[in-house]
């Protein structure tokens, strides 16, 4: 259907209307983002402490009253009543304008950050100057962009974390995942890295600094966690700048690989992650929206390699662009490095051809071996030309084109901007290379797979309408067939909303796991194995 | 090229066209004048409640059909001329068929009721069915209460969706407590009260007597059978049960009884034509089975089934072990087996029942009195294994097998609260057994050896 619902009206009908108490926390939250907004226009506050707790706690508890006015009154259970009437998540009207609020905030966040107030010599202004007593208080300095943003993005999980919690209270394995979330967006991504801030130029540190780091942000979705003035920080900062290094080596190649295997990729992107963590909380509202046309599927499967293929190629020359060619100074140099790069990719690309030959669709191995061949022959320009450069581009040109391209328009504007229009998972399944290294592991080899309950389906749609990555759940489901998809979170939403108990997250032998024995039962068994043939 | 006309799109003729497809290269036609494409029956309610809008109940998206030959014919068949192997659709006599299949489903049983045609007087079986109910039942100031008469499946599912819209519901059921012909006590007693906590009023031992018209002829109230009592309503849901939906046949020559007559290959008198779903009816029940059944599985394997009849492979209709799920409100309940009601009990079945002190959980399971076999299990608001009950009724376990392994057969999200060590220790001091749980075990659960 092509028309949209244009009207803007809060009231209306059950289920879509708003009780009182909810139309009072709407003002209450909307009059707390209101002083936020007074200040990026300079309005001057008296008392900036004072003012930003009350901000902060009117969007907090506008958001949580809402919720509780929701969901308390109902008995436990799935409640998705009415949420293709509401305007805001249907795509109306009230969708459209959240979606192009938010599109505006990201751009001004990145592009413009002075219109948000920031001065960089100099005191900060508007809605930034609002947060300077927040950040001074964790990290010692004035706020930046950044800060301004990590708080509201902490708010945000919180406060929808805790609707999240009401809307599934019958449900542990939601319940559990959320506080996760949670716990990692506070813990990690917010007032740890802000204490560290602390450290620097303390002894502790021999005197050096640590670049920012939220610790379970792992390359490739850190782009930029190994790039030569990070490495430079990290190196100067005595043993425990050291230890975060390995530490963000080992998170890439021996902790995610080990826990993937065991638990999917769930473990990350719906459990730890901060991107996961905004679009299970706030994005929870928009899950419904994501496109599940087969259409959309392919598009997605060339989009996100591709992103991988970039951040891999953009990464080695930022490397490669630092390290030096004696190598009596250093082991690792120029050549040995690029040698590694070959090395590992030719691995990976070998044991995925040879061995997992039949799990890959026919456009993934041409895809594949183009991008094999195209990374492994810029690699070999490199010896034959020798001319200091890896890639035709310079190391710089390709880390700037990465960081605007993929870091902030597709991750910021589009990724979270358009949650009310695409869905709350734009940027995990279009975008995040580190979703598509963790999701070529978990089709090809890990334990998660979610299975499907015999022939219990009744092909209700229920699961597929609520795939926050676009998967099309009941059409594994319909079949008898296990659900192993590349991309799928495990946030379990699908099982969750199932009314005939049909999918289970389980982690189980890897033996059977992808096409199970595809069994409709109920059938007799002469009947079964004639449907099993293919 | 040999022509298979299907008519109706719903589960049974849509699984048959797709296995024929999947199996010859034959023409096939899907006639339907439901709805242009497949969808799910069982999700209208949720269109109505706004989880989904229309287009997320159709599970293959619309270049499906193309891709796959199936020829869509939107129409209404008005007759069948089995001699000249020809049908009539919408008075237009334009279809050849080599083969024809019947797969119409179901109507909405009206029983003669006095005003049962009345303006605001439905039932919900067809998309036609949830748009009427758009229009009835748009919201709570047109429509100021309902009652709903019948206390089954659909009938507790249309109580659900007039909730979400907070339209007052009367539910008339004329059993003692709800669906306790199929439900053992225990059971039936805890939906009556899972009811009630919705605010639905739900009067039972009541069944309608006549509905009254306001001068425009629409519904104004319904009297009540036993007390009669009038409760004034501006709809009236009819739910009490479904019916073949085959009046288009009635002097095509096509045997029919409550429903178009089947034999076990679902071959009907007349050669080259069959039936599959819920408008077939087999000669005689199938085991415990009803000759009419209709249930979406069954449904769907009917046309697993006619598939390969069509293709060459000759096969009986044998449907495996029962199984069957539904969820009333916020309370899944699947079967695996046989559990009857008290009603409806056999000489032999014995039962083991366990609820949960406070929460909506429970578990009954039948088995027989002297070989303590398991005849079937019943789970309210808990998930069990298909695979792992199928083969356990395969083998025939004993109920004590069943309780020492139950934690296998659970299928439950992971996290999940576990009850099986309270229902065990429940079964061991109600029967006087000592039996231990075993811990939950892949190799068993994924049958590897």
């Amino acid at each position: 259907m092509s028309t949209y619902n244009k009207n803007m009206a809060l009231t209306g009908e059950p289920p879509k209307s708003l009780s009182i108490g909810q139309k009072l926390a709407v003002f209450m939250g909307t009059s707390g983002l209101g002083i936020l907004l007074l200040a990026v226009f300079n309005f001057s506050f008296p008392n900036k402490t004072l003012w930003l707790t009350i901000s902060l706690m009117a969007l907090t508890i506008g958001i949580v009253w809402f919720s509780w006015d929701a969901y308390s009154k109902k008995l436990p259970g799935i409640k998705n009543d009415g949420v293709w009437f509401k305007s805001i998540s249907s795509r109306g009207l009230w969708g459209w304008i959240a979606g192009l609020a938010l599109t505006g905030f990201y751009i001004v966040l990145y592009f413009y950050p002075e219109y948000l107030g920031l001065v960089n010599d100099g005191d900060n202004k508007g809605v930034i100057a609002l947060f300077d007593p927040l950040s001074k208080l964790l990290n010692g300095n004035p706020a930046s962009q950044w800060f301004v943003y990590g708080t509201l993005y902490t708010v945000a999980i919180l406060a929808f974390g805790i609707k999240f919690l009401w809307k599934y209270r019958h449900n542990r394995y939601e319940r559990l995942r959320t506080l996760s979330v949670m716990f990692f967006q506070t813990g990690f991504a917010f007032i740890i890295p802000e204490l560290m801030a602390r450290l620097n130029g303390h002894k502790i540190l021999n005197g050096g600094s640590l670049p920012y780091y939220d610790l379970k942000n792992i390359w490739p979705l850190n782009y930029y966690n190994f790039e030569g003035y990070r490495i430079k920080m990290f190196l100067s900062s005595g043993e425990i700048g050291f230890a975060l290094l390995i530490f963000g080596i080992l998170s890439i190649f021996v902790i995610t690989p080990v826990l993937t295997y065991k638990y999917g990729k769930r473990w990350y992107c719906s459990w730890v992650c901060g991107c996961g963590g905004l679009a299970e909380t706030a994005g929870d509202s928009f899950r419904q929206l994501s496109d599940k046309s087969t259409f959309a599927w392919k598009v997605e499967r060339w989009v996100v390699h591709s992103v991988v293929v970039f951040v891999t190629l953009m990464t080695t020359a930022v490397i490669y662009s630092y390290l030096g060619t004696d190598t009596s100074k250093y082991w690792l140099t120029k050549s040995t490095f690029l040698i590694g790069v070959a090395v590992l990719l030719t691995l990976v690309f070998g044991w995925a051809m040879i061995f997992k030959r039949e799990q890959l669709q026919k456009d993934a191995k041409y895809g594949a071996i183009g991008y094999f061949v195209i990374i492994i022959a810029l690699i070999g320009f490199h010896f034959f030309s020798g001319d200091g450069e890896v890639f035709l581009f310079k190391s710089g040109t390709l880390r700037k084109s990465y960081s605007f391209l993929i870091g902030s328009i597709f991750s910021g504007v589009i990724g979270t901007g358009f949650y009310p229009i695409f869905g709350s998972r734009v940027w995990c399944r279009f975008g995040c290379p580190m979703a598509a290294i963790l999701g070529f592991q978990q089709k090809l080899f890990s334990r998660f797979r979610i299975t499907t309950n015999g022939g219990q389906c009744i092909s209700c749609g229920n699961c597929s309408t609520y795939c926050e990555m676009g998967i099309d759940v009941r059409a594994y489901a319909q079949k008898g067939e296990n659900i192993v998809r590349a991309s799928c979170v495990g946030c379990g939403i699908c099982s969750a909303v199932c009314p005939r108990g049909v999918l289970k997250l389980e982690n189980g032998p890897l033996e059977g796991r992808i096409d199970s024995n595809q069994i409709l039962l109920g059938n007799d068994v002469d009947l079964m194995s004639l449907l099993n043939k293919k | 090229m040999e022509h298979i006309v299907i008519i109706g799109n719903g589960i049974a003729g849509v699984t048959a066209a797709r296995h024929i497809r999947k199996l010859s290269d034959k023409k096939i036609t899907l006639v339907s004048a439901e709805s242009d494409y497949f969808f799910s029956r069982t999700a209208l309610m949720y269109v109505y409640m706004g989880h989904m809008k229309f287009e997320h109940t159709q599970p293959y998206e619309n270049h499906f059909w193309k891709k796959n030959r199936i020829d869509l014919v939107k129409g209404y068949v008005t007759q069948i001329n089995t001699q000249e192997k020809t049908l009539e659709i919408d008075g237009t006599p334009n279809l050849k068929y080599d083969k024809l299949i019947i797969a119409t489903g179901s109507k909405p049983n009206k029983f003669g009721w006095p005003g049962q045609d009345l303006d605001g007087v439905q039932g919900l079986y067809s998309k036609q069915d949830l748009e009427l109910l758009e229009k009835n039942a748009p919201n709570n100031k047109v429509c100021k209460r309902a009652v709903i008469v019948g206390g089954g499946l659909i009938g507790i599912e249309l109580a659900e969706m007039l909730r979400t819209r907070d339209i007052p519901v009367t539910f008339l059921v004329r059993e003692t407590s709800f669906w306790n012909s199929v439900l053992p006590s225990g059971e039936s007693e805890m939906i009556n009260e899972h009811i009630r906590e919705h605010h639905i009023d739900l009067r039972m031992g009541a069944s309608l007597k006549e509905i009254k018209p306001d001068k425009n002829g629409k519904v104004k109230s319904i009297v009540v059978e036993e007390t009669g009592e009038e409760i004034d309503c501006d709809l009236v849901g009819l739910t009490a049960g479904v019916t073949p939906n085959i009046d288009f046949l009635k002097n095509s020559g096509i045997s029919l009884g409550r429903g178009v007559k089947v034999n076990r290959f679902l071959e009907t008198n007349i050669e080259d034509i069959y039936a599959i779903g819920d408008c077939a009816e087999q000669h005689e029940a199938i085991g415990n089975r009803r000759p009419i059944e209709a249930v979406w599985y069954t449904g769907r394997m009917m046309g697993e089934t006619l598939a390969q009849t069509i293709c060459g492979n000759r096969m009986e209709y044998n449907p495996g072990h029962w199984f069957n799920s539904a969820k009333f409100l916020d309370i899944e309940y699947q079967t695996y087996g046989w559990v009857f009601s008290e009603k409806r009990k056999k000489e032999n079945e014995s039962h083991f029942h366990w609820r949960h002190p406070k929460e909506k959980i429970c578990i009954t399971i039948a088995f027989d009195k002297d070989s303590k076999i398991v005849l079937g299990i019943n789970t309210f608001g808990i998930r069990l294994r298909h695979e792992i009950f199928d083969s356990w009724l395969s083998e025939k376990k004993t109920i004590d097998f069943v309780m020492e392994h139950l934690t296998d057969a659970n299928f439950d999200p992971e996290f999940y609260k576990r009850f099986e060590s309270q229902i065990v220790s429940k079964y061991n001091s109600d029967f006087g057994k000592s039996i231990t749980l075993k811990k939950k075990n892949l190799k068993r659960i994924f049958q590897i050896a």
